[in-house]
């Protein structure tokens, strides 16, 4: 790209020609140790080892402390920080005025789960193309630690309050309405983190990412569900995940023995090594049954529940032209003259 | 006004008096639901294709089938459009309904009525028509669903005869209602002549007579939504996102139309998008992300959509990302009033989010104006980078107005200030929320822009120049502060006011706006003849206003602003930009029953309030 500048020689470049620092975004704000810190690192990662352009990334949020977490990676992407609950609105605007550019849009759990809910339902079911990253902690972070409604029941804030309604879970309600990738990570797993955001970028359609991320002020305690010590002790992995991009040859043979190998979109290669012997990604029964197994004893289950490669995303149904609609040319959106005089002629 | 001539007159035989041309109105009640929209539009065309100035209007309930419903058509040679007060003839196809919509009319009207109702025992002072409808629909249909559709044509046919209609101007307007479908045009042609001979055989001609005159060579009916979407069509609109809500919806559902046959490319690639969103807090933000994104994206809705895209509204405001927003405005929150007529959003509207927000609102107020602001609208957004409203009623929407054609815009689209790649190349970088032109916009440029510095962070009120977050209150009075100097550019570009009617040395004024403009016209000159009163009048046409508000309200010793909402909203903003002294010059004449304005409420308020 030509207006790429050089980088020193010295420094490490992707196959764009870019460095990880051009890949960062402002100082973060958040607290340290919170878990949504560790979430925009490997977003930094994994657009920099893909080789994204970040002026080819549009970085959506709602509203909440995960939300201020665009601010925080890819500062040379386009950012909108919208209003609470409404991330996926505006991502679905902007992907279909502009098909060529990659969404990724952070939310949280208040903004997803709660406020969020409708929003969220309907992007899963349209299937829109993009990233939507749940950092979930079970409260919300930025009005001081209040509930979110994906608290585990029985799950203790500082105060000695205990949810006792029923969590939703994002990862089967995504899997219901209709989303084509679906998984769940951890903010303190750094590998499956990576692999799983990899994926995320080759994929063409939704992704949803419910990213268990422990707020260290408000809910990091014994007697959360959504601390540390309580993933670490609880996580339950159900593959190993491993990523082949498009662009990198494969020297290395691999093992079909004991897992399955799921290709992306653009040709990029997701290698799961099993763990749970008959677990199939790309049965979405299978994965709903499994989740519903998990809460039951209480497992943290993580890894790539469902994926459909082939689905045809929403701007696919809307059949649009080539060039982004945003930037047509007047020729291509103002009807001719000899047009209105048509109308004008029915209505006579 | 002829009919007040009509009630003065004795009404004992029909013979002795004379005929009343062009200048009458029409009352059709029927049932919801039962078909008698295709039989009144057919009959308001067929007076338009005799030249004469012709307007309808449906009063209906808010039911898909059983209740009430009216529609007038009002023949005026004047070309006066506005509801009037009085029928002049009745035609009672509803039993429920029939009693009471004779007993509401005035001595000497005619009433056209289905025989088994037997209307005639009720008045004296009445002319009565009774006709057989079922009777002369048996042989024309066995099947009863038709024939329930074809009752209504009868009394078209009947009326035909009545209000001396040129037959084949008849006929025509019905093929052009089923447009292109021929069997069913047929049937309904049939129906058409056999209530009019029905009527020939049995009554004479009535005193109301349609004339042929010449007024509506080249002109078009078209309804304001059809209109509207036309205007979006035409301003190159590529991303529309709504949630259903009357009377709002045939807008976007004709723009659809529109989009699906003339923006299709040769590969059969669509240069749109529509989508029907969740809510309307989906489709506000739909719109906010495509523009962002460099779309042209509106939406449509009424009231109760407007008040949940109150937070994006501000957001779109303070990030500065041009929307078109269409509110068709109805009656209340809730269901309310949804298929009745109002101007009741003004307020919470121009001032629609919290901190210091406010919007221009672009207010048509004809089928014309909905065209034109159609497509300026999206020239305003972007150019103002900013949320613009279109304010349109149920009147102007649904109903179907006599027209000139749209001119076809001649002027090109105006996208505002965008920064392409290669100005920032030559720029080097960009401040986003920069006054470099003194007009209070700065520019953008759009996601997908391959440049290292341009991308900018759209967010709310919390930024500074550059986009970036800022808490400082330097920054946030700084920004709000060039807010305002590009309200001031706004107020200079909008559609300012017209003059409507002027007569020199008049001391009294009127203002209105939207579709109270066609009644207040009227009124203007019913007070004129009548009363000898002189008004100049003033129209608006947009919010914020220009000088021009504040010269005519200085220099008139009173002025009227005409509204149709119970709080005299138009006056309150009007009174928050003249001269404090000017304040006390303002009157009000508010209508808000639901019901479309007519001139002589105008009149009447006026004259009442003159004589005090
Ligand atoms: C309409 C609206 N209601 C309430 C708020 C206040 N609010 C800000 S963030 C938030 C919750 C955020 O929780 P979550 O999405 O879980 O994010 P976290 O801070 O935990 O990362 C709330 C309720 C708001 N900004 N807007
Ligand atoms: S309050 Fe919690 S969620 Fe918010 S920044 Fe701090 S640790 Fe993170
Ligand atoms: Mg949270």
């Amino acid at each position: 790209m030509a207006t790429t500048p050089n980088p020193p020689a010295t420094a490490k470049i992707n196959r764009v020609g870019l460095s990880v620092i051009d890949y960062r975004g402002s100082k973060s704000t958040l607290c340290a140790g919170c878990g949504h810190n560790a979430i925009s690192e490997r977003i930094i990662e994994a657009f920099y080892e893909m080789g994204i352009e970040p002026e080819r990334v549009a970085k959506l949020s709602g509203i909440g402390c995960s939300s201020k977490t665009p601010a925080y990676f890819l500062g040379r992407a386009h950012s909108f920080n919208g209003v609470h609950g409404r991330m996926p609105a505006v991502a679905t605007g902007a992907a279909v005025a502009n098909r060529n550019l990659l969404y990724i849009g952070v939310s949280g759990d208040g903004d997803t789960a709660s406020i969020g809910l409708g929003q969220f339902a309907h992007l899963m079911r349209r299937n829109v193309p993009m990233i939507y990253i749940v950092e979930n902690n079970g409260v919300y972070g930025l009005t001081k630690g209040q509930f979110s409604a994906t608290a585990d029941i029985g799950s203790r804030l500082r105060t000695g309050v205990v949810n006792e309604l029923p969590a939703i879970d994002i990862c089967a309600l995504a899997i219901e309405l209709g989303a084509t990738f679906v998984a769940r990570s951890f903010s303190g797993d750094k590998k499956q983190l990576l692999a799983l955001l990899k994926a995320a970028i080759a994929h063409n359609g939704t992704v949803l990412l419910d990213v268990i991320s422990p707020c260290v002020t408000f809910n990091d305690h014994e007697g959360s569900t959504k601390s540390y010590k309580f993933v670490k002790d609880h996580e339950e992995p159900l593959q190993e995940i491993g990523f082949v991009p498009s662009f990198e040859e494969i020297d290395i043979e691999y093992e079909t023995g004991n897992g399955v190998e799921v290709s992306l979109h653009d040709g990029s290669k997701m290698r799961l090594a099993k763990l749970e012997e008959d677990f199939d990604p790309t049965d979405r029964i299978a994965a709903l049954t499994r989740l519903a197994h998990a809460r039951e004893k209480n497992e943290v289950l993580t890894g790539l529940f469902y994926v459909n490669p082939a689905q045809p995303n929403f701007t696919d149904l809307l059949n649009l032209v080539d060039e982004p609609l945003g930037t047509l040319p007047q020729e291509a959106v103002r009807p001719p003259r000899s047009v209105l005089d048509r109308i004008m002629e029915e209505f006579r | 006004m002829a009919s007040t001539d009509v009630v003065k007159q004795d009404t004992g035989s029909r013979q002795d008096r004379d005929p009343v041309v062009n200048d009458f109105s029409i009352q059709v009640a029927t049932v919801n639901g039962s078909g008698s929209q295709s039989a009144n539009s057919a009959l308001m065309r067929s007076i338009f294709l005799m030249g004469v100035p012709v307007s309808g209007k449906n009063l209906f309930p808010s039911n898909i089938a059983g209740l009430p419903t009216w529609f007038t058509i009002r023949v005026n040679k004047y070309g006066y459009s506005a509801r009037k007060q009085e029928t002049d003839l009745l035609v009672a196809m509803n039993p429920e309904t029939a009693a009471e919509d004779v007993r509401a009319l005035g001595a000497g009207a005619i009433v056209l009525f289905d025989e088994p109702l037997k209307l005639e025992v009720l008045r004296r002072d009445l002319e009565f028509f009774p006709v057989p409808i079922d009777k002369i629909a048996g042989p024309l249909a066995p099947e009863p669903k038709l024939k329930k559709l074809l009752r209504n044509m009868i009394y078209v046919g009947a009326l035909a005869h009545l209000l001396w209609l040129d037959m084949q101007a008849v006929e025509e307007a019905v093929r052009k209602q089923f447009n292109g479908k021929k069997r069913a045009a047929e049937n309904n042609i049939a129906a058409v002549r056999a209530g009019y001979d029905y009527a020939v055989a049995n009554f004479p001609r009535s005193r109301l007579k349609v004339e042929r005159m010449n007024e509506n060579a080249n002109k078009i009916i078209i309804d304001g939504n059809s209109a509207s979407a036309l205007g979006a069509l035409f301003g190159g609109v590529t991303v529309v996102s709504w949630y259903p809500i009357t009377p709002s919806s045939s807008l976007v559902e004709s723009l659809t139309e529109y989009l699906k046959q003339y923006r299709v490319d040769g590969d059969g690639k669509a240069t749109f998008a529509v989508i029907q969103a969740e809510d309307e807090l989906a489709s506000i933000g739909i719109v906010l992300g495509a523009s962002w994104a460099g779309a042209r994206a509106m939406t449509a809705t009424s009231g109760p959509g407007i008040s949940l895209m109150t937070e994006f509204t501000g957001f779109g405001y303070y990030a500065e990302i041009p929307a078109v927003i269409w509110d068709v405005q109805r009656l209340g929150p809730s269901t309310g009033l949804p298929t009745r007529t109002s101007q009741g959003d003004l307020l919470s509207t121009a001032f629609l989010s919290h901190g210091d927000t406010k919007h221009p609102m672009l207010l048509p107020a004809s089928v014309a104006e909905c065209f034109e602001f159609g497509y300026t609208a999206f020239d305003l957004a972007d150019r103002l980078q900013t949320p613009v409203f279109v304010m349109s009623d149920l009147d102007l929407a649904m109903n179907n107005w006599v027209s000139d054609p749209f001119p076809y815009p001649e002027k090109p689209l105006d996208r505002g200030k965008v920064l392409s790649k290669e100005e920032l190349e030559r720029l080097g970088s960009f401040a986003r929320y920069k006054d470099v032109d003194g007009d209070g916009i700065g520019y953008r440029t759009l996601p997908g822009i391959q440049h290292p510095n341009g991308a900018w962070f759209a967010r709310g009120s919390g930024h500074n120049e550059k986009a970036q977050y800022s808490e400082s209150p330097e920054d946030y009075v700084k920004n709000v502060n060039r807010l305002n100097r590009k309200w001031e550019t706004v107020r200079s570009i909008v559609p300012g006011p017209v003059i409507e009617r002027s007569t020199p040395g008049a001391e009294l004024g009127i203002i209105a706006f939207g579709s109270s403009h066609w009644a207040t016209l009227e009124s203007v000159d019913q007070l004129q003849q009548e009363q000898g009163i002189a008004l100049d009048y003033l129209r608006l046409r947009a919010y914020p206003f220009n000088a021009a508000v504040n010269e005519f309200v200085a220099g008139h010793e009173r002025v009227y602003v005409i509204e149709q909402n119970r709080d005299a909203q138009m006056l309150q903003l009007i009174k928050m930009d003249i001269a404090a002294a000017d304040i006390v010059k303002l009157r009000s004449v508010c209508y808000y029953n639901g019901h479309p304005l007519d001139a002589r409420f105008v009149s009447d308020s006026i004259v009442s309030q003159e004589q005090k």
